[in-house]
């Protein structure tokens, strides 16, 4: 019974080398946003409130909001599409690609796109995607998943990425220099981008009263992507809206940081709409694609607070059992603290297979402390836990909690036990028939019961 | 989360001993009264007290952990301020209490919610004392593990200060402060290896550093990361917070 909670064995049979590229990743990440926030910022909590109250805002009121972005896209010439499904999302995107006859495209990284497992379904569709970020190249050629929402590779060392190049044959010879496996991956991807005809991005924010599209990157590889072609296409949550361009000011601020320990990223684009006469360069024709997904739902439930996230991974890094089992084994496209919260209900009918998600915690915080948007995190991994309870969602290893509540709600019985286990120098619990519990107390040694002193000397203190 | 900023005062307190006080770590409870009345603070401990419904709240069963609020609520009914040698515990009633019974809140549970404190952060920020006349005989070096349940409150100041400003201590920073040390109540039953890692990776930052004396704010945590550091053969000295106090005093 014990330690059958799937992440738990995940963590146990993860291998050595993949387990200390996640913990070293992961503590690096963590210790450059401290020193970066702690350095600019004489009180990076004051900022990280006032990003989620602008987010919380938007929430409130964002159907108007949408309708406004659409609204500002559309007068600067962009085609506005709404997706309430993955499936229309994808439908949509392969329809606007056979409206242009693109049979090759670069793609930017875009959890969005992830979520809908966009890639598959295009090459099942006879279109060429090529990942242009590093690393979700590298989970392409290895026909792996990412493992982390900004670093999607957190999991591999460069000697494995370096296996991989040679037996993919974009390198001649193994050589495990960083530098040398970027060089050599510029090669390859900057041939293949020059045929691409179509780009499809992600979109970090979208600024409602401009209809501005942000899109940060550090390897300028959308920038490129976006150069050559005749479409741009943006798949973008309904959740990444902003009230203004100058709620940027404090989002783009708190991402970098957030999220790499940068001031801000290598490049943020800011994206006025396709070609015109104001803007001479760029695609003749811009797509965004609103998808819901789900997010409604999660709006109307008790964890809406999860909507606020800007993606900026620092709750996994941060986040102790993230770091011992790794984002694959959180079982879907988020992984992590903010995965244990939006995987089991944005994909709602994934709940009761992913209901274990929000209870592999231990409620530590960390997620919250360093969150930029403020999303209390363990509460809303507690309300999931009732969820679970109330709709009798099977969980593993579940303790049993009615007799504790007896217990803890009858006194006499209470004293009587605490005493009780005094002289068999054993807690009730250490009695009771519940297997988890036996297996637990015979991992480790509690120390000698003083059940009942405590009581004992208060009442002769009081006494004297 | 955050503990409430305008909490009762009063020279006569409730204590609420915690479970794991009562059943093991009665010397804690103990330098609770002690320290609390050598501050001229007159501490009543309610008999029928039992748990804060932690371990039914955490695993989801809010049926059970309302019932045990419910009645924790009673017993501590009034006006006086709930003193509680635990931040996870305390946490318990001012903030998860609130979060169980937010679609139905309840008088009793608000009450106590607004009249708990942890004890460091009594002392500290309630009572207004910002030294701590001890002593230890020669000099020492502490190491404070912040438990989670202070993070955003006020806790965590109040230990490191009133720590730091005893005689020959000497509070050294370690490594990934910042982590869990694993336990998490029923977490470390239904996650044993994870929590096992967890509480290693915490005792080698925590051993790095060679304290002569390791001092927690919850005997959770303290249970938790002293029984492991038994079982791998490198045992190490540790206190609630409130017993360094105590012991220090002359
Ligand atoms: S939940 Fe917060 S910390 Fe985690 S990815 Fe989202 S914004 Fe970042």
């Amino acid at each position: 019974m014990i330690g059958n909670q799937l992440i738990d064995q995940y963590a146990r049979n993860i291998t050595d080398e993949k387990q200390h590229s996640v913990i070293n990743g992961a503590a690096a990440g963590t210790e450059k946003r401290y020193q970066v926030l702690h350095k600019d910022y004489l009180d990076p909590d004051a900022i990280r409130k006032i990003a989620a109250s602008i987010k919380d805002h938007t929430l409130h009121h964002l159907g108007e909001y949408l309708a406004k972005a659409e609204q500002a896209l559309v007068s600067r010439g962009v085609n506005v599409h709404f997706a309430s499904t993955d499936e229309d999302a994808r439908q949509t995107i392969l329809s606007i690609l056979q409206g242009h006859g693109v049979t090759q495209l670069t793609k930017s990284k875009s959890m969005a796109a992830e979520e809908i497992h966009l890639n598959p379904f295009l090459i099942e569709n006879g279109v060429e995607c090529l990942e242009s970020d590093l690393g979700e190249f590298i989970i392409q050629l290895d026909d792996d998943e990412p493992s982390h929402i900004v670093k999607p590779i957190i999991h591999k060392n460069r000697r494995e990425i370096a296996a991989t190049f040679l037996r993919e044959g974009i390198a001649a010879d193994y050589n495990d220099d960083p530098e040398t496996i970027t060089r050599r991956a510029r090669v390859h991807l900057r041939e293949k981008y020059m045929r691409a005809q179509a780009g499809i991005t992600g979109g970090n924010f979208v600024c409602a009263d401009t209809g501005r599209v942000a899109l940060v990157t550090n390897e300028g590889n959308s920038r490129f992507g976006m150069a050559p072609v005749g479409v741009h296409i943006a798949l973008i949550g309904i959740e990444k809206i902003i009230p203004q361009e100058k709620d940027l000011a404090v989002f783009l601020n708190l991402l970098g940081r957030s999220a790499t320990g940068q001031q801000l990223t290598v490049y943020t684009e800011f994206i006025n709409g396709p070609k015109s006469a104001n803007q001479p360069d760029g695609p003749e024709h811009m797509h965004v694609v609103f998808m819901d997904n789900g997010r409604t739902d999660v709006l109307a439930s008790n964890c809406k607070e999860i909507l606020r996230c800007i993606r900026c991974g620092a709750c996994q890094n941060v986040c102790p059992v993230y770091r011992q089992a790794s984002g694959h084994a959180y079982r879907s496209t988020y992984g992590g603290p903010v995965g244990a919260v939006l995987s089991p209900i944005l994909f709602g009918s994934r709940f009761p297979e992913l209901a274990d998600l929000p209870k592999a915690s231990s409620l530590c915080g960390a997620c919250n402390e360093v969150c930029p948007v403020d999303i209390p995190i363990p509460d809303l991994l507690l309300r999931l836990r009732d969820k679970a309870h109330r709709e009798h969602v099977h969980s593993p290893a579940a303790i049993p909690m009615s007799p504790f509540a007896t217990l803890a709600t009858s006194p006499s019985l209470w004293r009587t036990a605490m005493t009780m286990s005094k002289a068999m120098n054993h807690l009730p619990i250490q009695v009771a028939p519940i297997k988890p519990l036996q297996d637990w107390l015979g991992q480790r040694t509690l120390p000698d019961s003083h059940g009942g002193d405590f009581r004992k000397w208060f009442k002769g203190h009081k006494k004297s | 989360m955050a503990n409430p900023i305008a909490r009762p005062l009063n020279k006569r307190v409730l204590l609420m001993g915690t479970c794991l006080c009562d059943a093991f770590y009665d010397d804690t409870a103990k330098a609770t009264v002690e320290v609390l009345e050598h501050l001229g603070i007159s501490v009543e401990f309610p008999d029928n007290q039992t748990c804060c419904g932690q371990p039914a709240f955490n695993s989801g069963d809010w049926t059970a952990s309302r019932k045990v609020a419910r009645h924790t609520a009673s017993v501590f009914a009034g006006e006086l301020p709930v003193i509680v040698p635990s931040g996870s515990c305390a946490a318990m009633n001012f903030h998860g209490n609130l979060v169980q019974f937010e679609e139905k809140p309840d008088p009793a549970i608000t009450s106590l919610a607004k009249r708990t404190w942890e004890v460091m952060d009594f002392i500290y920020n309630g009572l207004g004392i910002k030294t701590w006349p001890g002593k230890f005989e020669k000099s020492t070096r502490l190491a404070f593990h912040r438990s989670c349940h202070a993070r955003g409150t006020c806790t965590g100041e109040a230990v490191r200060t009133l720590l730091a400003s005893i005689e020959n201590a000497e509070v050294v920073p370690f490594g990934e402060a910042e982590q869990c040390c694993g336990f998490g109540g029923t977490f470390s039953v239904t996650f044993p290896h994870i929590s096992g890692k967890m509480g290693t990776l915490k005792l080698d930052r925590i051993l790095d550093i060679q304290p002569d004396l390791l001092v927690g704010i919850d005997m959770s945590c303290l249970m938790h990361l002293s029984g492991l550091a038994q079982t791998q053969g490198r045992p190490v000295k540790h206190l609630h917070a409130i017993q360094v106090l105590r012991d220090t005093l002359p």
